[in-house]
């Protein structure tokens, strides 16, 4: 069953755009994203997928094409990239309010000034309120997976709504690792036939959509679309655990490390999950009871079993690789918001590191874990907010 | 009627009935109304044309009353109207005078 192959992420990701075959991809190129589409690009030309592309002249009119092309009643997809996720912050909204069940693979990249094309997270941490679901994923391999699960979770009756797919800009988009691919078939089965709800196609069933809608009944539509994310984290665990009989690889709505028994623990997002979980095994080799917990489902956010999660820990660092000026980090206010029905719980502090690519190297975590051991010791916090890996 | 809540409302706002928009009295938007003066006017019917809202009415070929329902009271007809000897056909009051 399947093969084990040397990849890159976007490569990755580019096969199971392939397996799942999808009506319809509008995509505009941008760093580091393109090179997913021009395989995926490649396989269409050869015959191997029955897509249809359709190039347009910017990111807005990409998301733009994929939105009417879902409500024509096809299985969209597209990918993009920092400024390009950006560009299309209007059209996301679109998306999602109309419900379109459209998958897009992100692939983290900083967003200007200073221009800067590396792994970054404030391009989806600018779209986290955009309505849209965001699975973010460590390694090549959680991206392939990702891909294959988005569109089953996205399409669900329950939830209907558009998903993305985060992955970090080089670090995981153009670095080659062991990533096992499942057979065609077993993808084209487990991802079936879509049936859209309303399709602008069925014409024996005119309909109009996206209608101007007053204060009477705006508040109603928004309502109904957080109904739609409550359900989610359900779609989530139930295609999960699917795939879990199809793969054998296991995922929830956040991955735990050594996290049980843990004092001191770190929650850290993508790449540099990986790196952190090697300075959580040397710091428990030296006798620290360090943990780590990496959030996979960011929307909607799975508030009480994070808090569960973490509540018994001493200090916990946020670590964030997006920056709010002036503010926290987008993934420490949640972190904080899991934690804070809770009498006892952790002290917990943030640390910005690694914007527009910069290295995030295992001295980083030490520092951070060892900080965390002497707050866990005394109570005292010198500063809530720091950088990491920044010079003085 | 009474207002739809949030349980009943479908999803992403797809109206599935056709030609609902009739339902949608948007003559209460207007500001200016548009007053026909029938001796001034040559039957050009450059007003129905005009009108992006089907809001001139036409009976027998004929120029008939506007229907306030639904003209927004954009002026354009009246921008449009040639009139008689100078005399313009449409004229735009402001509302509540």
């Amino acid at each position: 069953m399947g093969k084990v192959v040397a990849i890159t992420g976007n490569e990755a990701v580019a096969n199971a755009l392939r397996q799942i075959n999808p009506d319809v991809c509008a995509a505009y190129p941008i760093t580091p994203q393109t090179d997913m589409m021009q395989r995926f690009s490649s396989f269409v030309n050869d015959g191997k997928v029955k897509t249809e592309i359709i190039l347009v002249e910017s990111e807005h009119s990409a998301m733009s094409c994929c939105i009417g092309a879902a409500a024509a009643g096809g299985r969209v997809v597209t990918a993009t990239s920092g400024p390009g996720l950006a560009l299309m912050w209007e059209m996301l909204f679109v998306a999602s309010g109309m419900r379109l069940p459209i998958f897009m693979p992100v692939v983290n990249r900083a967003l200007s000034a200073p221009l800067n094309i590396h792994g970054d997270h404030s391009d989806a941490m600018g779209a986290r309120d955009s309505g849209w679901i965001q699975l973010w994923t460590e390694n090549a391999q959680e991206a392939y997976d990702n891909a294959v699960m988005a569109l089953l979770i996205a399409e669900h009756s329950d939830v209907r709504l558009p998903i993305m797919v985060c992955m970090d800009g080089f670090i995981i988009s153009h670095s080659i690792e062991r990533v096992e691919l499942l057979d065609d078939a077993d993808v084209k089965k487990f991802v079936g036939d879509y049936k859209s709800l309303n399709p602008l196609l069925d014409i024996n069933h005119p309909k109009s959509i996206g209608p101007l809608i007053l204060p009477d009944y705006y508040m109603e539509f928004k309502r109904s679309q957080h109904e739609a994310m409550s359900k989610v984290k359900d779609v989530v665990l139930n295609v999960s655990d699917d795939f879990a009989k199809l793969s054998g690889r296991k995922y929830g709505l956040f991955e735990t490390y050594r996290l049980e028994d843990a004092e001191v623990g770190l929650v850290v997002l993508n790449s540099a999950a990986g790196t952190s979980k090697d300075v959580v095994d040397s710091f428990r080799d030296k006798g620290i009871k360090a943990g780590l917990l990496k959030p996979r489902l960011f929307r909607p956010f799975p508030y009480e079993e994070v808090g569960e999660a973490l509540k018994h820990l001493k200090a916990v660092a946020v670590l964030d690789r997006a920056d709010s000026f002036g503010a926290f980090g987008p993934l420490y206010t949640e972190i904080a918001s899991s934690i804070y029905p809770y009498k006892e719980k952790p002290i917990l502090i943030n640390k910005i590191y690694g914007l527009g690519g910069r290295d995030y190297m295992p001295s980083h975590g030490e520092l951070v874990l060892n900080e965390l051991a002497e707050i866990a010791k005394t109570g005292k916090v010198k500063t809530f907010k720091e950088y990491i890996g920044v010079r003085e | 009627m009474k207002l739809k809540g949030w349980k009943e409302v479908t999803p992403g706002a797809v109206i599935t009935e056709a030609g609902s928009a009739l339902k949608f009295k948007t003559g209460s938007w207007r500001a200016f109304k548009p007053v026909w003066i029938e001796e001034n006017c040559i039957q050009c019917l450059f007003c129905w044309l005009y009108c992006p809202d089907m809001a001139v009415k036409v009976k027998d070929g004929k120029r008939a009353e506007f229907d306030y329902d639904y003209c927004k009271g954009c002026g354009i007809c009246a921008l449009e109207c040639p009139g008689k000897k100078g005399n313009k056909a449409i004229i735009m009051e402001e509302e509540g005078r």
